[in-house]
This record gives C-alpha cells, structure tokens and sequence, in this order.
C-alpha cells in the first residue's frame, strides 16, 4: 500500500473509530443538552472520516469509501489505540477526548499547510471542529476536575489510566518521514512541546496530578490494537458483511 | 381576567401567553400535554439510536444520528415550552421515572431490524408530523411556536424513512423482505399513535373548546392513511391492512378495525420495551447525577472566587 | 431527586446586521456551558452567527395585567406614523 493512502486511511480511521464511540452516548449524556453536544462531535468525526475517505478511495483507486470503512479488518485499521477506548463514565469519555482534540488541534493546524491541496483542505475544515471539540472536553475536565471531591478522584484515575496512550501522538514511522519529507505530512515530535503545556494547563486548572511517564502503549500505525478494536467493527460492519450484494 | 374574556381570547384565535390568566384545567391540560409530548420526543430516541453504531454506510450513520439528535432538540423545546407554565423540568423527569406522566406508546415497540429505521421515519414520524401540523395552531404561544420549530426540522425525518425504504424495497431479495417485515409490524401500531377513537376520548371536549387540540383524534387518523397509502404503492410494499380500501363516495381510505385491547394493554405497561425504555432513561439520568453535581459545585466556587 | 440547574433564555443573531431574536431556553450551570448548550441545540442548521444567553432570572418582563396601561395609550396615536400625512402632489423625497 502506497504511503498517501496508508497516511491517509490513519486520520480517516481515527476519526471513524472516536465517533463510533461517540455515537455510543445517544441518549445517554448526563443532561439533554450534554447529549446533543457529544452527538455533534461524533456527527463532525463521521464528516471528518468520510472526507478522509473519500480521498484515500482516490488515492487506493479501487475500494470507494463505505468499502474503506466497512470491509477493512482489525489488522487493517490504523487508528490510534486511545480512539477505540471504551467511553466507560462520561469523565473517562471527556479525558480521552480532551488528550486526543489537544493534539489533533495541533497535528491539523500543521496538516492545513501540507503541499497536499486535498489534505490541507481537509485539515482546514477539520481544524475548525477540533478547536471546539478541545474548548468543549478542556471545559469539562476543569469541571469535573475542580467538581466535587468524587469527580475529581474519578477523572483522575482516568487520566492515569489513558494516559499510556498518548506516547503514540509523537510516534514518527517510514510512512509520517516519507510524507514530511514530501511536504506533505507533519511532524509529530515536533508538536510534543506544545501539546504538554497545553495538557499542563488545563490539569493545573482542573486541579488533576500529571501522570509519569511509564508504559506507552504502541503498535496502531502497524494495525496493532487494544482488544476493543475486534468488538467495535464486528457491531459497526455487521450490516455490509452479512448482506454483500446490498447497496442502502 | 376571568374564564368569559379567557374563552373570548381563544374563540377569536389569539394566542395566551405564559403571564396571561388562564383557567387551572387549561394550565393543567397542558402541561400534561406539553410533557409527555417532550417525554416522548426522549423516550422515542431509544428505538433509533439502537442501529446507529450499525448503520450500513457512512451516509446512512450520520443522517441517523443527526435524526435522533433532533429528537433530544425536540424534547429539550417542549420542556423549555411546558416550563413557561411554572413547573421545572426536574419535576417533570420525576414525573416520567415515577411513571405518572406517560409518553407515546409507539416507542414500547422494539426495533429489530435496520428497516425498522425506515419504518420509524416514514411512519412514525409521519404520524409525528400530521399531528405536529395541526398543533401549530394550537392556542397556547409557547407550544405553537415549539410545534412550528419542529414542524420545519420533521420533514427531513420522514424522508430519510421513506429513503431507507425506498431502496431496500427495490433492492436484493432480503432486502425487500425486511423492508415488508418492518412495515408489517410498525403500521397498527403507528395508525394508533393518534390514540383512542373520538367516540372514546375522554378529554377531548375541553382540549378542542380551548383550541389546545385543533382536530380530532380520527381527522388526524384518516389524514394520515390518507397520505400514506400512495407512498406505500410507489415504493411497492403492500401496506398489511386487508380491508384498506378508497372509498368514492367518503373520498378517504376505509381501514381495517384496529387492536385496541393491544393498544390499552401496551399503554398500561405491557408492551415489549416499556421497563427497558424507562429503565434505561432513569439509568442515564443516574449515572450522570455525579457529573451534574459537579457541574453544580464547579459554578459555585466560580462565584466565590 | 430535587437538583436545580439555571434556566438561561437564548437569543440568536441570525445573520450579521440582524437583531438577536429569541429562540427558547436551555439549562446550564455556568455561563460557558450555557453558550455551548445554546449552540448545540439552536444552531444546527445554520441559523447562527452569534449568540447570547441571559439568566432568566434577571429577565424583566411587563405584566400581563398592566398591558393596557402600558401599550394601549399609543394605538391612538397615528400623529407618529408617516402615513398619516398627506403630501402635495408632486412633492419628492420625502
């Protein structure tokens, strides 16, 4: 597979996997409102997926975008791991996002200046989204961090548990290299400064510990994943799968 | 203010406002209108939201979700709208969880298939929409102007049903197969969505004398059927009501008698989903009472600060 | 089960240059999540490019009982519209 195509398929995957979870919280959000807000974030990752392969489908010039998302295996999604994490209580859900928007927001502002005009496009629009999706999970972090003695105890074993998926934001592999060195992709490493001051800030306010840095779980850029990923395409592929011949 | 000027307001079809004086059983008669139309509007997220995570494209998944985020809009006005009448919405969910205040029966059903999302929206939200029509003239501002927010959001509902139905119906065997199943299982029960006939409605002589309703319950019906019977024959699925038949000389559908002792029974608490829909609103509600109370807690100290 | 959030009534500015209309209420309890609410429930479809939210506790409202006193007084006078003068014929621009 070529590099555009797997670059590609990696941001599309990570878009699908979170708003799968996403999706998971209708009606289930703590308030009515709460509900409708994380309904729209999952609504602007399926958007941000779709356009992601709709592109890689150019690139692959053979599978269309459905047949992207939905024929793919386990071993064949590039996500990263923290997207397929289970959503568990709506502190984890807001701990898992608020890590992964503070990066996306910075790995799409880089992407939005990519030699790639399609790609650029896409993180521009893409950026827009993240930027309220980090002010709407930083927002909730604050207030369930300085909550209530319980929140407080409950975001932060979240965050020391989530907290082994972050090593994979600033991994660089044969495939981020091949397309920085094209002009294309971004540097990961490079945004590692500023997303710790970003993170720092927010747990500060939010009264939360930084976890140390022990374990880091790694290995989705190599379709290597948590064993969430197997359950979540089996529900999300079942329809396509069980009825091959159908178009809906 | 007293009932004689009250009922001149209504009969010369002006609207009452929430500061306005209005008799204690039209207050009443709304809200309990006003909330379970908004419990509803909740309750009925459940059905739908059961195949987003299993829709079958990427277009079907968002067009979903974005539908049942609707619903939560829905409801989130008609609380907002009953609220102007002096109760809060905390009172209003009690009501729902302590089963005093009911919701559209409609939604006790289960949903089995992905057709069902294509029955759902041609149907049901149909039904939704030949009633909501009607209650934008309804004579309360507040609920008019909720009736004519949601009335302008609906149609897109019963178009993404007929849509889904449409193509399965011209589709593979199986296909069309669920399809036919879907509308087999969903159409009596959406007929019924209009509640009991007008010669068994108890309600109804104050509800239309205050113009809160502005049609009868079986206008509404025959509205509907109307309507419906032609989508049906252009997508060639056979509506499961042998006795449906024009009638010239009425110029409506005659139909077939429908399953009150069904329609009574699911009411009062025994349809398939009735405890799992209740069971799971009051779960949601508890799992998120410790975020609230953070919330709560968070805004406190803001003000201290 | 007796919590109590704060009502927040919501105005939308549709489009630059428009007033801000109201649309409803929704529940919040700090005024951020009020505006997040605002916008997830009453901008969905485009209907927005700016919104304000006020506590509904500091809305003052004109009472109902004192409508007449309050508004019937200018319905008779027509002195204040332009239409209640008749201009010679031929005059322009005004």
């Amino acid at each position: 597979m070529n590099s555009l195509l797997i670059y590609t398929l990696r941001i599309a995957d990570c878009s699908l996997v979170l708003g799968q979870r996403m999706c998971e919280w209708c009606s289930k959000g703590p308030t009515l409102e709460e509900d409708i807000a994380l309904s729209n974030i999952g609504l602007d990752l399926f958007g941000q997926a779709n356009g992601f392969y709709e592109y890689a489908s150019k690139v692959d010039g053979n599978k269309s975008a459905d047949e992207l998302a939905f024929k793919r295996n386990e071993r064949e999604f590039y996500n990263f791991q923290i997207s397929e994490q289970k959503n568990e209580h709506f502190g984890t859900t807001m701990v898992r996002n608020f890590l992964r928007d503070a990066f996306k927001y910075l790995f799409y502002n880089e992407l939005s200046k990519s030699n790639d005009v399609t790609l650029a496009a896409l993180a521009s629009k893409s950026l827009k989204e993240v930027k309220y999706h980090l002010r709407h999970s930083t927002n909730w972090v604050i207030r369930l961090g300085d909550g209530t003695n319980e929140s407080n105890s409950k975001v932060q074993q979240s965050l020391n548990f989530l907290w082994q998926f972050t090593g994979e934001f600033f991994e660089m592999d044969d495939v981020d290299k091949e397309m920085l060195n094209e002009g294309i992709g971004v540097d990961n490493k490079k945004l590692k400064g500023t997303w710790d001051k970003l993170i720092i800030d927010t747990l500060n306010k939010a009264k939360l510990k930084k976890p140390e840095d022990g374990y880091m779980a790694t290995g989705s850029k190599k379709g290597i994943h948590t064993e969430h990923l197997g359950f979540l395409l089996a529900e999300m592929q079942y329809l396509p799968r069980a009825y091959p011949d159908a178009k809906w | 203010m007293d009932e004689k000027k009250f009922q001149e307001k209504i009969d010369k079809e002006q609207k009452i406002e929430p500061k306005d004086w209005m008799p204690e059983g039209y207050r009443n008669h709304l809200i309990r209108q006003m909330s379970q139309h908004a419990h509803s509007e909740v309750i009925g997220m459940q059905p739908e939201r059961n195949w987003i995570t299993r829709a079958p494209s990427l277009r079907a998944k968002m067009i979903l979700l974005a539908k049942v985020q609707d619903e939560a809009g829905h409801g989130l006005y008609l609380y907002s709208a009953c609220e102007t009448l002096g109760i809060s919405r905390q009172e209003l969910v009690q009501q729902l969880h302590d089963e005093k205040a009911k919701y559209s029966s409609i939604f006790n059903y289960p949903t089995l298939t992905w057709a069902d999302m294509g029955a759902i929206g041609w149907l049901v939200d149909g039904a939704a929409i030949v009633n909501q029509v009607s209650l934008q003239r309804t004579s309360y501002g507040p609920y008019s102007r909720a009736m004519i927010k949601i009335c302008k959001e609906e149609s897109f509902h019963q178009r993404q049903g007929y849509e889904i139905m449409a193509e399965m119906a011209k589709g593979t065997p199986e296909q069309k197969e669920m399809a036919q199943d879907a509308l087999n299982r969903f159409w009596w029960p959406s007929i019924m969505m209009f509640g009991p006939q007008d010669s068994e409605s108890p309600r109804s002589g104050n509800a239309m004398k205050w113009k809160i309703k502005r049609q009868t319950n079986d206008e509404l019906r025959q509205n509907f059927i109307d309507k419906t019977v032609g989508q049906a024959e252009v997508i060639g699925l056979k509506i499961p009501d042998p006795d449906l038949k024009w009638n010239e000389e009425r110029g409506h559908y005659d139909f077939g008698k429908m399953d009150w002792e069904e329609f009574w029974s699911v009411v009062n608490g025994n349809g398939p989903c009735n405890k799992q829909r209740l069971d799971h609103h009051r779960k949601a509600h508890e799992d998120g009472a410790w975020v609230r109370k953070a919330a709560q807690e968070f805004a406190k100290k803001q003000l201290t600060n | 089960m007796t919590e109590k959030t704060t009502v927040w009534e919501v105005f939308i500015q549709s489009k630059n240059g428009l007033a801000h209309k109201h649309v409803g209420n929704v529940h919040a309890t700090d005024k951020i999540m009020a505006l997040e609410n605002a916008r997830e429930l009453y901008t969905r479809r485009n209907e927005g490019s700016c919104i304000w939210v006020v506590k509904s506790s500091e809305i003052v409202s004109s009472e109902s009982e004192d409508s007449e006193a309050f508004f019937d007084p200018s319905n008779d006078k027509m002195y204040r519209h332009p239409t209640f003068y008749t201009m010679p014929d031929g005059a322009k621009h005004i």
